[in-house]
């Protein structure tokens, strides 16, 4: 039964993909159907989807980074260190997301000049950077409990052998923290990807954005409504399942062995 | 032969020396003033009820544990300084747990070389083919390349004790290390701690393996409420127990 359902997802994109490539060639039919509406924009939406996905993988990279140094800091001897990182990791893990974006794109100017040269940040530069601080909120917070969960006699025993603190955390603790990290992490990967949609609300072309504007282009109809929205569900379930899927997989395995 | 103060006269300088030595956590004491000293090469085993301070006490030797007043010196170095070299301190000290405590996602043969690799900065290909010999000292040639998880108990102490004895230590101490294994896996953990001993090495031993103590220790601690109750080499102790609480804590265990 599982086997079955993982593979229904490539299969499903596929035939998306193979309709968007042929509707392209059959050019405007009229009068329109739904189906033949969505496939025909199909590209489009998908390149939009495409970015999304570009954004949710950015942001995860650049998150996870800053997450693990500021894990690394929650887990610090120094009580100063310790204490800032707490609040920080407070801060980002309890604001709204879609607050936190607001802030990355109206507070990061639209460019910035690093000795003589200017560097543009378009829109979605800077989605990516709003929705890399919750995530490297999450990660901090997950770096941590994975940490807390290994027991105290690994640190016992590594002291003992004349490791230092930072090699008893590079050798002992933190490869025994990667494996009970990642579902965790998968999971903040899924939520992210769902997220990046309210980049449209800051005005970046992601595929909600596209799919209101193809809605528009095609007079607005209510009939297409659902199809051309149920298309943007579609995809986003069929990318975020099997990661959903693999998650609970590996809970499952972490929790037996 | 009791109390607090009691320090045998040794021949040899001791390498583990401890003067009243207290600790407390919180308000609840555990060692009420422990002296005594491990002269180089010596076999030395804590006995006594559980709950008594033996692992506290033992913990307190590598600095594990910060004692809360007393003297305890390992090989000139003075545990108590505030200004403690830790990591000197436990080059000299190996010490073996209770659990084994192994690198889980490290196999047999990467834990025994863990330590001199980073810690000694020693070269890999040395250290590499003294943790082989290590492993086989302990009769666990052919199961370098397996996780900590495959192996059994016994052998997995065994594995501890083949990480210990990587760096050289001076001194080695052991936390009622059979004290979790299944009885069929205690004697092969305890004849390589016999081996050690026949070698010379010194070793400290927390343990409840009477039989084993007797044939091993050269001297033998009776631990009772933080305090030395009663000591002697053991044909003595375990034959002529002058207290009362040796004698009942004898008859439970013998």
């Amino acid at each position: 039964m599982p086997r079955l359902s993982r593979s229904v997802p490539p299969v499903l994109c596929a035939i998306l993909i193979v309709y968007a490539g042929s509707a392209h060639a059959l050019g405007p039919p009229t009068p329109a159907s739904a189906l033949e509406i969505v496939i025909k924009w199909a590209p489009l939406l998908l390149g939009g989807f495409a970015f999304n996905i570009l954004i949710s993988l950015l942001a995860m990279a650049l998150g996870t980074l800053a997450g693990f140094g500021l894990g690394l800091l929650l887990i610090s001897e120094q009580v100063l260190a310790r204490r800032a990182a707490w609040s920080v990791m407070q801060f980002f893990r309890n604001a709204p997301w879609l607050v936190l974006l607001f802030f990355a794109m109206f507070l990061i100017p639209f460019r910035i000049t690093v000795m003589g040269v200017t560097i543009p940040l378009p829109d979605w530069v800077k989605a990516v950077i709003g929705f890399a601080l919750p995530v490297m909120a999450n990660v901090a917070e997950i770096l941590r409990g994975a940490v807390a969960s290994i027991p105290s006699t690994q640190w016992e025993a590594a002291e003992s052998l004349a490791l230092s603190r930072r090699q008893t955390v590079w050798l002992v603790i933190l490869p025994q923290c990667f494996k009970r990290m990642l579902p965790s992490w998968m999971n903040l990967y899924a939520l992210i990807t769902m997220a990046t949609v309210q980049a449209s609300i800051v005005g970046v072309s992601e595929m909600l954005t596209i799919t209101a504007q193809v809605h528009a282009a095609e007079g607005g109809r209510t009939d297409l409504f659902a199809p051309l929205y149920g298309f943007a569900l579609l995809c986003f379930f069929l990318y975020c399942y099997p990661i959903d899927y693999m998650t609970a997989r590996l809970e499952r395995r972490f929790n037996v062995r | 032969m009791s109390g607090d103060s009691v320090v045998a006269p040794k021949l040899a300088a001791p390498i583990v020396q401890l003067i009243d030595v207290r600790k407390t956590f919180g308000a609840v004491p555990v060692l009420n003033g422990i002296s005594f000293d491990v002269a180089k090469g010596e076999v030395v085993c804590i006995i006594g009820p559980s709950g008594s301070g033996k692992s506290t006490l033992i913990r307190c030797i590598n600095a594990l544990l910060p004692v809360t007043s007393g003297t305890i010196r390992v090989a000139d170095i003075e545990v108590g300084d505030p200004r403690l070299d830790k990591l000197a301190l436990r080059r000299k000290v190996g010490m073996v747990f209770q659990q084994y405590n192994l690198f889980p996602h490290r196999t047999a043969l990467q834990n025994v070389m863990m330590a001199p690799l980073h810690v000694l900065k020693q070269d890999r290909i040395e250290v590499e083919a003294r943790a082989r010999a290590l492993l086989a000292k302990v009769q666990l040639a052919g199961k370098e390349d397996t996780y900590p998880g495959e192996l059994s108990g016994g052998q997995q102490q065994r594995v501890a004790i083949a990480r210990s004895l990587a760096m050289r230590p001076e001194v080695m101490l052991f936390d009622e290390v059979t004290a979790a294994l299944d009885p069929e896996t205690v004697k092969e953990v305890l004849v390589t701690i016999h081996e050690l001993a026949d070698e010379g090495m010194t070793c400290l031993l927390v343990t409840h393996e009477m039989g084993f103590a007797r044939e091993v220790a050269d001297h033998i601690y009776f631990t009772d409420k933080g305090v030395i109750v009663e000591h002697g080499p053991p044909q003595e102790f375990f034959t002529a127990a002058r207290d009362e609480r040796t004698r009942r804590f004898l008859s439970q265990v013998l």
